[in-house]
This record gives structure tokens, sequence and C-alpha cells, in this order.
């Protein structure tokens, strides 16, 4: 009862505080000396009930639009909780590890996920986060949230892209072959055969998303997929649930370097990880009565104005 | 047929296993964050937040061996932490089950692959990496 008597108000709160953002990032001014302010005058308790608030509502909207919640919860911590993006990073690896775990489990029951494509592939973008982590250290933050909003804008941007057919009699791989990443997964009308196409061209890009994730904390599901569907050819089902599955090693790899680097905050951790679980678990019950498509449009403007946000900031060096 | 059968209800059997062990680690760490967040929120609910400037974690919430001397003294900070790195460690069991199911299959091929990515992921924790 109480929790659901306290969320729209919170909602709305998060909601202001978008508006504010796209305020001021029209009139390109925003004061940080003024932004600063109210975490002077926030306590640990009100700061982790807000921040728990708007960790449901990314992990809602995220699970409901495909696009994931930890995309916004880097924007979330550092735009409105002010919090410096190291510590973002560290969180939002974690929150990501959660969602990507949990909803896993269920994909891999429904045998959808291509277990052995995901395990080949784990390698290039496990070896990539390492990387990624790696040179985390000695870029400076501002680059970080400067490629943070690029990566964020083309991941709005990829979700209104349309599902592509697979077209038939294409080169097969022999690669593929002799790896036998070549599957079948279940659909409504009976067991649909595939074959995965351009093998070193996905390995290539794989690492690439790999060290996106290792550097920006993000699961990077949206480079994971272009790699998949665009290069391999794979179907839309087998490569969004096989790369659901790889994010939580991809980001399990790096996250082990945060972690001893100190960028994990348990105060942090603790209302973002229980907050996004909570409104993906949500989200998934709701899927099917919702309209999803202008919610995703809604979404991915709000993701394409926190991008411009975290960009802005990164070329002012206010991040 | 026979072999057949019993070798396709053990791969399914594998498949249950993975769904089964990502949702308990998720739904375990996710209920000690919370103990942990309970206790941290009574004793220093009142206190100011301070992730403004990035100065690290406090030393004991680094390495395994400082949360767990925490854990012990029963700090939430700590407490949470543990269950963070029972999150992060959900996955990389996965992999390791994983290894076991594709021995299981004799697919030896994917057995030296997945042990490649769970050597990437030691490789990462050794610490040297940690600068």
């Amino acid at each position: 009862m109480q929790v659901t008597y306290r969320l729209p108000d919170c909602e709305n709160h998060i909601l202001l505080t978008f508006v504010n953002i796209s305020d001021s990032l029209v009139t390109c001014n925003s004061g940080s000396t003024d932004l600063n302010q109210p975490n002077h005058l926030m306590t640990i308790l009100s700061f982790t009930l807000i921040l728990l608030c708007g960790a449901f509502t990314a992990g809602l909207l995220g699970s409901l639009t495909g696009l994931g919640g930890g995309v916004v919860i880097i924007p979330l911590l550092t735009l409105v909780f002010h919090v410096d993006i190291r510590y973002a990073i560290g969180t939002a690896l974690v929150a990501s590890i959660a969602t990507s775990s949990g909803s896993a489990s269920a994909y891999v029951k429904e045998g959808i996920t291509n277990i052995r494509l995901g395990m080949f592939l784990e390698i290039a973008t496990t070896t990539g986060a390492v990387v990624g982590a790696l040179i985390a250290v000695y870029m400076p933050t501002n680059v970080v949230a400067i490629i943070f909003g690029l990566v964020l804008i083309f991941s709005s941007l990829m979700s209104f892209r349309k599902k592509m057919e697979v077209p038939a009699g294409e080169q097969k791989s022999k690669l593929a072959a002799q790896l036998r990443l070549n599957s079948s997964y279940p659909t409504a009308d009976g067991v649909v055969n595939y074959e995965v196409h351009h093998v070193p061209g996905g390995y290539f890009m794989m690492t690439f998303a790999g060290i996106m994730s290792g550097l920006l904390g993000i699961g990077s599901g949206a480079l994971k997929v272009l790699a998949m569907d665009n290069i391999m050819r794979i179907p839309f089902k087998v490569s969004t649930t096989t790369s659901n599955f790889m994010i939580g090693v991809t980001a399990a790899a790096s996250a082990v370097v945060y972690l001893q680097r100190g960028y994990i905050a348990p105060g942090l951790c603790m209302p973002v990880v229980l907050g996004v679980l909570a409104g993906a678990f949500a989200g998934s019950k709701l899927l099917t009565r919702a309209n999803v498509k202008w919610l995703r449009i809604v979404f991915s403007v709000v993701i394409g104005g926190l991008a411009l946000q975290m960009i802005y900031n990164g070329i002012t060096g206010k991040l | 047929m026979k072999k057949f059968f019993s070798n396709y209800l053990r791969d399914k059997d594998i498949q249950q296993l993975i769904g089964k062990q990502l949702r308990i680690g998720v739904i375990t760490s996710s209920i000690i964050v919370l103990i942990g967040g309970v206790i941290y929120l009574i004793r220093h609910g009142h206190e100011q937040p301070s992730y403004g400037n990035f100065t690290g974690v406090r030393e004991g919430l680094t390495n395994l061996r400082g949360i767990w001397q925490g854990v012990l003294e029963n700090k939430g900070m700590n407490i949470i932490q543990l269950g963070v790195v029972l999150l992060i460690a959900t996955p990389i069991i996965r992999i390791a089950f994983s290894v076991i199911a594709f021995l299981l299959e004799k697919d030896y091929l994917y057995v030296v692959l997945t042990l490649v990515v769970l050597g990437v992921i030691m490789f990462s924790m050794s610490g040297g990496l940690a600068g």
C-alpha cells in the first residue's frame, strides 16, 4: 500500500527534473552552483528514497521499451543527483548485471538464447570490457561523458530501426559451421532454423561493444544487437535475448576491476539495484497490456535530451 | 534413440539449472542488499550524502577480506557490498556451470572456449589491473 501511494509523487518529481534538464538545455545555461544546492539539503534517507523511485521508473521504462534501465542510470545519477561519473559508472554496471541475469533466467529456459554463440562472443566482449576498464583510468571524465552521450543517442536511434527480415541464400559461413553456431529457436509456427554469417566481423564489433561497456559501465545492448542483427544476420528475437544473456558476463568482467578501484559505492548500489530490479519486474508483468509504441518514442526523446546534456556538460567540463 | 533421449533430457536439465542459478543469485543478493540497506539507513539515514567528489569508497569495501570483516561487525555498507559481490559473481558462476554443461555434452571445443572466457575474468580479477 505504502509503495503504491508514494510512487506517483516521485514519478512526477523525476519527470519535473527531466523538464528542468531540457529547460537548461534550451537556454544552454545551467549554473553548477545552483544545481548543486539540493545535495546539501538532502539527507541520506531522502536521497535513497528518491533514487529508489528514479531507479524504479528507469527499470520500468527500460523494460517496457526494451532499451534497458541501465542507459538512464548514469544521466540520472550525474545530471539529477550530481554524483561523480565514476561512482555512476560503478553503480550502472551493477544494475545492468542485475537486470541482465534476472531476465536471462527466463529466456534461457524458453530456449531462444543461442548459448554457444553467446559463449563464443563473450570472449570478445570480456576482453573488450577489461580493455575498456583499463582505458577508463587514463581517460578524463568529461571525455567519458561525451562518448557516453554519443552511444546513448545511437542507442535511442536504434530503437526506431525496422526489424529486418533475414535475406535467404546468403553465402554460408564455414567458421559458423565449425563453431556450431547455427541453431534454431521455437516460434508460434514451430521451430525455425537459422544460420550465422560474417563471424569475424561480428566478433570485431563485439570487442568494440565490450570496450564501450567497460569504459562507460553500460550493457551496450544496442551495439551487441547491431553486431548480431546487421552483421551476423541472426533473427531479431535470438539476437536480443543472446545479447541480454551476454551483458551480465561482460559487465562482471569490468565490475571486478571497478570494485577494487573503489568505484562501486554500496550507498548508491542499494537503491539503484533494488529499484531497477523491481521496475524491470513490474515492466515484464505490464508488457502485454501497455501501448509500447508511443512510450518508446517518449523514452527515446528523453534519452536523446539526456545524451545532449551529457555531451554539453562534457564539453564545458562540468562532468 | 534411447541415448538421444537421455542426452536431450540432460541438455534441457542444464538449461533449467542455469536459469535457476541466475534467478537464485539475483534474489539472494537483492535480499542481502535490502538487509544491509535497512541497517545502513537506520544508522546513517540522517547524515548527508557526498558523492559529488570522487574519493573512492573507503578501504574495507574494495576487497573480499575487508568486506567480510565488516559483515562480521554488522556494518550496513559491508552487508550491501556483500550482496553486490554476490550479484557480480552470479554470471561468473553461470560460466563455471557452462563448463560442466559442455563437458557433459562432450563438446570439448566449447569447454575450451568457455574456459577462455573464465580465464579473462580471472585475469581481470587478479588485482594487477586495479591500478
